[in-house]
């Protein structure tokens, strides 16, 4: 090892402690945005380093590095927040297809790897092709360009079970003797491909904070591979955080649905609606906007309970605007938010802040149900199942166990919503039936621009 | 000797990865998550070394595309991590109440 390779690669250790100490701070909403940019700084420091290697070939560098600067900054910049959880779905795909492209590089150039290095090329772009393809279709389905309803198939498991053998076949092909296997290195290719979009399909809109988190644990592992392709500890180093990123917000959203990530993967949950007639019914006592000023004027406490419904509505704007008059009017305002509402993990906090809503409004989900019974009204917007009190006790429910926000304890809960249908998981709810329960019918946002309306009115 | 020693470094980033990541609160988990994955933009560093002079016309095809998409991950990620964490604000001193 030259002088040269030495300082590049001391400086590389340099890079992965700015990545740890970024991630570190990101354990407080203070020092977050610092946390971040060091990390940026460390990338941006291996990147300079990496470029002092001998025999690059710049132009070709400096091509791709403009064409994705550009895309990456227009797409960062024009995003809408209620959008994320496409923007990353997408974000993680080309992750993915990075380490593909460079494992199949690597390979096209030195054709004669060692079994090891076989191996973890194998990975590498396996791993990259189903991120890249699992990603885009979670991206197709979230933003709506093809069905979010989960797709099943009969004989779904055995296809996926062919589709894995004919991978692991191939790469023990391919590893035997890669110089020789170029068909086989494309089979793999092809294969990761389809076995993306097979395994991303059957699973519905409501699943996917766990299948975003998962993508985003494999598109760390691919680099991970990548980097044992090119032998390059900084990458392992990366990739592996990413990695470990990925699996832990896996895990806990698993854990808000009380549901192994097993039966997210392969059961098509939602798949199947309880025939109508079924489930708790009674009588709904519907509010106007003047009932629910009333009620929200005399409150002391009020916490809001937003779901999907508030990102689909955009209302979180006019909900900010609401909970400042209630503030105004001497309320105590807090958001109880549960941790898979919408689409991807801690979506609803992003929206709130896009709304300039104070961090430390947000509360989570354990910290508020141990104070519901004190809570004057909930008011529930776009939200259903994770406030579904048969969660709690109706064990022949499909959610039965899953953790809720207990907003039935509450003293009043108002629910916004468009209709009676059920929500996601294809259930009715019991919450709307309650004796302290309201509905409040029609679209999120107009329902609370009324609200707003009323208390502005009144003043 | 060099694949035990890469295993090494993995299986240790892999605890540390653990270590870090659980003290992150649920209200920032979406930051976490765009900001984890503009550091799976790391594969750059490996495609910017295999993007070299000598090369045969498809791995320099390769080679640039990997370039491109990994750039997109990396320059898009950090940006777009920036402008959300940039919204989270604590309440103004002095502020309504």
């Amino acid at each position: 090892m030259n002088i040269m390779t030495l300082g590049i690669n001391f400086v590389y250790v340099i890079s992965a402690v700015m990545f740890i100490f970024g991630l570190k701070m990101l354990s407080s909403p203070a020092t977050a945005r610092r946390g971040n940019l060091i990390s940026a700084l460390g990338m941006l420091l291996a990147i300079v380093v990496c470029l002092m290697n001998a025999g690059l070939d710049y132009k070709w560098i400096a091509l791709g590095v403009f064409i994705g600067s550009v895309i990456g900054l227009v797409a960062a910049y024009k995003v809408e927040m209620t959008s994320m959880p496409e923007m990353v779905a997408l974000f993680n795909g080309f992750g993915g297809i990075a380490s593909l492209l460079l494992a199949w590089g690597e390979y096209h150039q030195h054709p004669e790897l060692s079994v090891f290095i076989a191996v973890v090329t194998f990975l590498s772009a396996f791993i990259g092709g189903v991120t890249f393809s699992g990603s885009m279709v979670a991206f197709g389905k979230l933003a709506e360009k093809i069905s979010s309803k989960a797709v099943v198939f009969s004989g779904q498991h055995i296809v996926n079970a062919l589709i894995l053998i004919t991978a692991i076949g191939s790469g023990v092909i391919f590893a035997m003797n890669p110089a020789d296997n170029y068909a086989f290195f494309m089979v793999i290719i092809a294969v990761s491909l389809i076995f993306g979009v097979t395994s991303v399909i059957p699973i519905g809109g409501a699943d996917m904070p766990v299948v975003i988190s998962l993508l985003n644990s494999y598109s760390g592992i691919a680099a991970c591979a990548a980097g044992f392709v090119v032998n390059n500890n900084l990458l392992i180093v990366a990739g592996a955080l990413v990695g470990a990123s990925g699996i832990i917000l896996t895990k806990i959203m698993c854990k808000a649905m009380n549901r192994s990530l097993g039966n997210v993967l392969f059961s098509g949950f939602g798949s199947k609606v309880q025939a109508a007639g079924d489930g708790p019914q009674g009588e709904i006592k519907p509010a106007t906007a003047e009932d629910v000023y009333y009620i929200l004027e005399a409150a002391d406490t009020v916490a809001f309970v937003p779901g999907y419904g508030l990102a689909v509505a955009q209302a979180q704007h006019v909900v900010c605007e609401l909970g400042e008059l209630l503030e105004a009017n001497g309320t105590e305002v807090m958001y109880a938010i549960h941790p898979v509402a919408g689409r991807m993990p801690g979506h609803m906090n992003v929206l709130l802040a896009e709304a300039n809503v104070p961090y430390d409004q947000l509360v989570e989900m354990d910290d508020i149900n141990p104070k519901m019974d004190t809570i004057d009204v909930c008011v529930v917007i776009g939200a259903n199942d994770v406030v579904n009190p048969a969660a709690l006790n109706d064990e022949g429910s499909p959610i039965y166990g899953m953790p809720i926000i207990e907003t039935h304890r509450a003293k009043t809960v108002i629910v916004l919503k468009r209709s009676m249908n059920p929500g996601f998981a294809g259930i009715q709810n019991a919450l709307f039936f309650g004796e302290n329960s309201r509905m409040y019918f029609g679209d999120a946002k107009a329902s609370i621009q009324a609200l707003v309306a009323e208390f502005k009115g009144a003043e | 000797m060099e694949a035990v020693f890469l295993t090494f470094v993995f299986v240790l980033s892999i605890f540390l990865g653990f270590e870090l990541i659980s003290k992150v609160p649920s209200t920032l988990h979406t930051p976490l998550m765009s900001g984890s994955n503009a550091i799976s933009g790391i594969t750059l560093i490996g495609s910017l070394a295999a993007v070299k002079t000598d090369n045969v016309q498809i791995a320099i095809i390769l080679g640039t595309l990997a370039v491109a998409f990994a750039t997109v991950n990396v320059v898009g990620g950090y940006a777009v991590t920036d402008r959300m964490l940039g919204m989270f604000k604590k309440k103004d001193e002095g502020g309504a109440k």
